[in-house]
């Protein structure tokens, strides 16, 4: 075992994994942060917590994840490239270790214009390909970038993400390639809504062997409304979403419950595909719902290790 | 190599020259001349409206080439045509208004653009940006398209997520320097360079720690 993560366990053991994303705070209440834990702790085996998502400033990370294992849960520390250099993100890297966090989760992250501090300076003195490289480092051979010792276990289970939508298409395995070479465990994918352009990747993926090397974890993302579809249609980059689904949530009469079965099945067809190890979830602003998909999808309970 | 810049709004410039009345105006006629932000026809125009702000423009001129030093005559020249002025405005890149600066060690020298970046000219009258100066070019490894200025993020294993046709997440107007990357070194079929993983990047040559300077061998 690398880290001993409830992930890592559930992934070695053959499961087919479920990790959920739980949204912090734009505050300093970690009661919600353990409210959401609460609500949705038995649906997943693993939760990531953003960084600061979308550039707008919340509740860290690390003190979310840190309240959900206390918990008992197993959190996935989300960290980005974009708001700090290689010192802060080693030392909260150990930071998190300390705390009981076993999984990280290693992006460069969107870009500052999205967000609500659009005249801050973004960072970006090391790119997520390079962060991995470094909690390897850490890791396996107990060492900081800088080449000096890291006293006792920094024991991490690596992720990182990839989009399969996005260009140029066909470098994407490639870049994939380049994240297990430098020490990806398992990859949190962005949301599938066009399934056969997904298998197609999926394909080049096992093609590359790279599914026997590391985890492809599908990303899920529950749409609530049509208003919420044609956003992430329209203005998300590297979002596809097939016309198809938007008129069915257009035409539907209650659409949540639409929303609900489309999801549930997109995931029963990407259990399907070869090579695919489990889904993230991210539901964001509507964690509750979590749970009954799960269910729905025929995924709980979740096994315990 | 062209310094591109960009005319500050007048309020600024206004509120920058505080208390003084009496203005020493001067252009370059370089690259501002060029870029239409400091040649003599921004000068003039400058001094219009600054006259029309209750100014009084006692000199102005447009140096040739502003950022370089003048030989010891022109400099006492310029000194000599600008003793009456309370303020000097420069409507150079920053490299002039530090170059004037030093001709005219008692009162202020003033910006009247900002220095944006340096860049070369892509279409006509498009500039573009081309290089930060990070100190360690990485640009053998990268097709000559520099990573750092052409990708959003500065990433050095691109392209992100948000890279979709051709075009970069944070505006579709930018086109994705990964993209630019990606096709040229495709083209010269060294694909496989980009699967090297680039290590971390050796900043301490770069923006920090004080001025760069180097001395050339005598
Ligand atoms: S790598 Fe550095 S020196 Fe080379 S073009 Fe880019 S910013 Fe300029
Ligand atoms: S879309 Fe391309 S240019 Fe923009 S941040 Fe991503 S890799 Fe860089």
């Amino acid at each position: 075992m690398k880290s001993g993560s409830n992930l890592e366990k559930v992934l070695s053991a053959g499961h087919f994994a479920v990790t959920a994303e739980i949204g912090p705070p734009k505050g300093g209440s970690g009661r919600i942060v353990e409210s959401k834990g609460e609500q949705i702790g038995h649906a997943a085996d693993a939760f990531n917590v953003t960084d600061n998502q979308t550039a707008v400033v919340r509740l860290c990370s690390l003190a979310s994840c840190a309240i959900l294992a206390r918990m008992g849960l197993d959190p996935v520390m989300q960290m980005l490239c974009r708001d700090a250099n290689r010192i802060r993100l080693q030392s909260d890297i150990c930071g998190a270790v300390a705390l009981g966090i076993r999984n990280i989760l290693c992006l460069s992250g969107d870009h500052i214009k999205f967000g609500n501090h659009p005249t801050a300076k973004s960072v970006f003195d090391i790119d997520s390909t390079q962060l991995i490289q470094t909690v390897k480092l850490m890791r396996d051979e107990h060492k900081f970038l800088c080449g000096e010792e890291v006293s006792g276990e920094i024991p991490l289970f690596i992720g990182a993400v990839e989009n399969p939508y996005s260009d140029p298409f066909e470098w994407r395995v490639h870049r994939l390639a380049k994240k297990v070479k430098a020490g990806a465990d398992f990859i949190q994918t962005q949301a599938i809504y066009d399934i056969p352009k997904f298998a197609r990747w999926m394909e080049e993926v096992c093609d590359a062997g790279l599914h026997e090397q590391t985890h492809i974890l599908a990303g899920i993302i529950p749409v609530k409304s049509v208003g919420m579809a044609r956003y992430m249609r329209d203005y998300v980059s590297g979002v596809e979403i097939p016309a198809e689904f938007v008129r069915r949530l257009e035409d539907a009469k209650d659409v949540k419950e639409e929303g609900i079965k489309m999801i549930v099945e997109i995931i029963e067809q990407v259990k399907e595909i070869p090579g695919v190890h489990g889904i993230h979830v991210q539901a964001v602003g509507w964690e509750e719902i979590v749970p009954e998909i799960m269910e729905r999808a025929g995924l709980l309970p979740r096994p315990i290790i | 190599m062209k310094s591109i810049t960009a005319t500050k709004p007048l309020e600024e410039i206004v509120d920058s020259l505080g208390k003084a009345r009496k203005v020493a105006l001067f252009g370059c006629g370089t690259c501002p001349a060029m870029m239409g932000t400091g040649g003599l026809e921004q000068v003039l125009e400058m001094r219009s409206n600054l006259e029309g702000k209750g100014f009084q423009v006692i000199h102005d001129e447009v140096i040739p080439v502003a950022c370089e030093m003048l030989p010891y005559e022109a400099k006492e020249e310029l000194v000599k045509r600008a003793r009456a002025a309370e303020a000097a405005l420069v409507l150079s890149c920053s490299l002039g208004v530090r170059q004037v600066c030093s001709y005219l060690e008692s009162i202020p020298v003033l910006p009247a653009l900002n220095t944006l970046f340096i860049g070369v000219e892509e279409e006509g009258g498009t500039f573009v940006e081309e290089c930060r100066q990070c100190g360690d070019c990485v640009l053998a490894r990268t097709g000559g398209i520099c990573p750092v200025t052409r990708c959003a993020k500065s990433l050095f294993n691109g392209p992100c997520g948000g890279s979709v046709q051709g075009k970069c997440e944070v505006d579709p107007s930018i086109p994705c320097g990964w993209q630019m990357i990606y096709d040229r070194m495709k083209a010269l079929g060294r694909l496989d360079m980009l699967m090297e993983i680039e290590p971390v990047k050796d900043w301490s040559v770069s923006w920090h720690g004080g001025p760069r300077t180097i001395k050339l061998p005598e």
